[in-house]
């Protein structure tokens, strides 16, 4: 038998029936819920009259909705503005009151985006199958696990039966060697990985995420690098499991301890490709040749080096693709052919499940320190993932840093990052932002979003356009 | 969950590549807690010119003119036209929700993002992939003539032109069956409780820590 990879022993571990058209029912370690996708589960489970499964295997935390400023959040869920999202939060309340699931709620200490809340409790660990309504549960794949979105109807499918019915993916396997230069992270590198094999590149495959500059990474790295696997088109990617997942996991409130932990820690230690694995397929990049990134069109793909330019469409040859260049020029607001340290910015956006880890906010800091922000500039924003990142900043002094730069700091949730509460663009303003999505209109109607690192999100604020944060 | 079977309806393109959900349903729309009325904020974004906001009464906004589902020749359209990786982005299921919602209960597209395309199937919506190639036909033709319909026959796995033309489609077997007879999927594995059971007994001996940690 050959060997086998990551993904192959996480799937073969969690099979509970094979079934001969090909489908498979494999079983649910962790099941993460907030407020946006689970309703309509709940509400199909109360209509069938049905409980969950198995309760101690769901954790919820509303993130998507909540408010982000301090006196807003302060009175918790009766004092969201916003009637609809007050709601869905109250909803989930209720939900997880009436079926006895476990959550963190709005103004609990450790709430925040679920993807950071996941592996900082411990709730999400190496080995686990880990799913949740919502496309960046990629994220957890960081610590060795087989994470990955789902929709409401899967939702519901997981509360009643801890298991999903799933097709096996294709083995991926992304494999970047040398060494980063100084000033590049795991955001340029997940921006030059989709930039090189395109959004829909990873369709139908699960990505390992290997080499010389993955095994060097901190698990915030990796986590930034799993989450952004969706936009390559993979549901899921991973990182093979080594001494930097077992310090991060080490302590976490759920996460075992004693004898328990030295039993965890022997079965996790075979959480990796096998020398002789196979995979389907293999993209390799050299870390040296990656540069600062920043996207300019309203695809994730639509990515080149901060040196560069934005791309010309009278020297495109495929339709299709030409096409598309135009229109995202127009909706971007762009010239065709214009340097990309050119396109002057309105508002910074240093946040979500992407980049909200503490070594974001430090690297942020890091750049803005003893700076202000450019004049020209109408909010630079700095939302942490979770109130455990949030007192650790403070904790460093980081939320000073920021506001001496003239920088908002503000409660931990989503967010600018789908503009679901009141932090949004305004129709034609350009945002440098460490968030993962640059479609139309997804930071608020009519917004310009360019997707970078927190160095490169912290440089611009300053600056008032892209630079290159290796200048710095 | 409603049955798929064979089918007859009004094609209506929607001619770009990656098609996001954002794009098929943007978020403000995602603060219901229902499933459905989500049809008339179905490509909101591109379908009207003002900036649309849940519970207003979309029959007073103003349309934009150029926008394929606007024109009176697609009113009633049941089949979607569209490019490939239709569906990239999220995975809020409001998107198929949106497209069902609306009366489309088909779509037919060169390829599909995967949570989307898995999300379909839960939704009685059938996405069917074909050819680049013959997609680019099938516009040609959408264009061409009005009034243009094509037939989607799931048992037989086959789109047929209106002059005859015949495409096979490729469709994994539970899938289908499901969609066929418009299955309950949790019914489903439920009669599979007795060997959940039994993973979860292995699975607590094996690792013990991946229970109750959460309580
Ligand atoms: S931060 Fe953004 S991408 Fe992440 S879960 Fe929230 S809305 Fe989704």
């Amino acid at each position: 038998m050959t060997g086998q990879t990551l993904y192959d022993k996480l799937w073969q571990n969690h099979l509970v029936e094979q079934r001969d058209d090909g489908s498979a029912l494999i079983y649910i370690d962790r099941h993460l819920l907030h407020e946006v996708t689970s309703p309509q589960a709940f509400e199909g489970l109360r209509l069938a009259g049905r409980q969950p499964w198995r309760r101690d295997a769901n954790l919820a935390v509303p993130d998507h909705n909540v408010p982000t400023e301090q006196r807003e959040r302060s009175g918790g869920v009766q004092a969201i503005a916003d009637p609809v999202s007050r709601l869905q939060v109250q909803t989930l309340d209720d939900n997880c009151r009436d079926f006895d699931i476990v959550e963190i709620t709005i103004n609990d200490a450790r709430q925040g985006i679920v993807h950071v809340v996941g592996p900082e409790q411990g709730a999400t660990l190496p080995g686990m199958t880990v799913v949740c309504g919502d496309s960046h549960t990629s994220t957890h794949g960081a610590l060795g696990a087989l994470a990955h979105g789902i929709g409401t109807s899967e939702v519901e499918h997981v509360l009643a039966t801890q298991c999903l019915v799933q097709q096996k993916m294709k083995n991926m396997l992304v494999r970047i060697d040398g060494a980063l230069q100084s000033g590049v992270t795991a955001k340029d590198v997940a921006l030059a990985i989709i930039g090189d094999i395109g959004t829909a590149g990873g369709t139908g495959h699960a990505i390992e995420f290997g080499g010389e500059v993955v095994r060097a990474m901190s698990m915030e790295g990796r986590m930034t690098l799993c989450n952004m696997s969706i936009e390559a088109g993979a549901r899921m990617g991973m990182v093979a499991v080594d001494e930097t997942t077992l310090d991060y996991v080490k302590g976490r409130t759920y996460a075992p301890t004693g004898q328990m932990w030295d039993r965890a820690v022997s079965a996790w230690r075979e959480l990796h490709s096998d020398p002789d694995a196979r995979f389907e397929r293999i993209v390799e990049l050299r870390g040296e040749d990656i540069e600062p990134q920043v996207t300019w069109g309203t695809s994730p793909e639509m990515v080149v080096p901060v040196g560069g330019r934005v791309p010309d469409p009278a020297a495109i040859d495929n339709d299709s693709k030409r096409h598309a260049v135009i229109r995202a020029l127009q909706y971007m607001g762009l010239e065709a052919g214009m340097p990309v340290t050119g396109i002057h910015l309105d508002r910074v956006f240093i946040g979500s499940c992407t980049n909200s880890r503490i070594e974001d906010l430090r690297a942020a800091a890091a750049v803005v320190k003893g700076r202000r922000v450019a004049a020209s500039l109408k909010q630079a924003l700095v939302v942490p993932g979770s109130g455990k990142v949030k007192q650790q900043a403070e904790a460093e002094g980081l939320d000073r840093i920021f506001l001496d730069a003239g920088m908002e700091w503000r409660e931990p949730g989503c967010s600018m990052c789908l503009a679901m509460n009141a932090d949004k663009l305004g129709a034609g303003e350009h945002c440098a932002s460490t968030s993962n999505r640059n479609f139309e209109g997804r930071q608020g109607f009519g917004g310009r979003t360019h997707l970078v690192s927190p160095a490169m999100a912290a440089a611009a604020a300053v600056a008032g356009h892209f630079v290159d944060v290796r200048d710095w | 969950m409603k049955k798929f079977t064979v089918m007859q309806g009004l094609v209506a393109p929607m001619d770009r590549a990656n098609v996001d959900t954002d794009l098929i349903i943007p978020k403000q729309f995602l603060k219901s807690i229902k499933r459905s009325g989500f049809g008339p904020n179905l490509f909101d974004e591109l379908r009207y010119l003002d900036e649309g906001q849940p519970g207003q009464d979309c029959s007073q906004r103003p349309l934009n003119p150029d926008f394929p589902l606007n024109q009176p020749r697609y009113r009633g359209a049941s089949v979607l036209l569209a490019r490939e990786n239709f569906g990239c982005g999220s995975s809020r299921e409001h998107a198929p929700w949106a497209l069902e919602d609306y009366g489309f209960r088909c779509i037919v597209a060169p390829s599909y993002a995967d949570i989307f395309y898995n999300n379909c199937f839960k939704n009685g919506l059938l996405p069917v992939v074909l050819d680049a190639q013959v997609v680019e036909e099938l516009f040609e033709q959408v264009y061409a003539s009005e009034g243009y319909a094509l037939t989607i026959d799931l048992e037989n796995q086959r789109v047929q032109t209106p002059d005859g033309e015949c495409y096979g489609f490729e469709v994994d077997a539970f899938r289908k069956h499901r969609l066929l007879h418009g299955l309950d999927d949790i019914g489903l594995t439920l009669e599979s409780a007795a060997a959940i059971r039994a993973y979860e007994e292995r699975a607590r001996e094996q690792s013990p820590w991946l229970f109750d940690a959460i309580r």
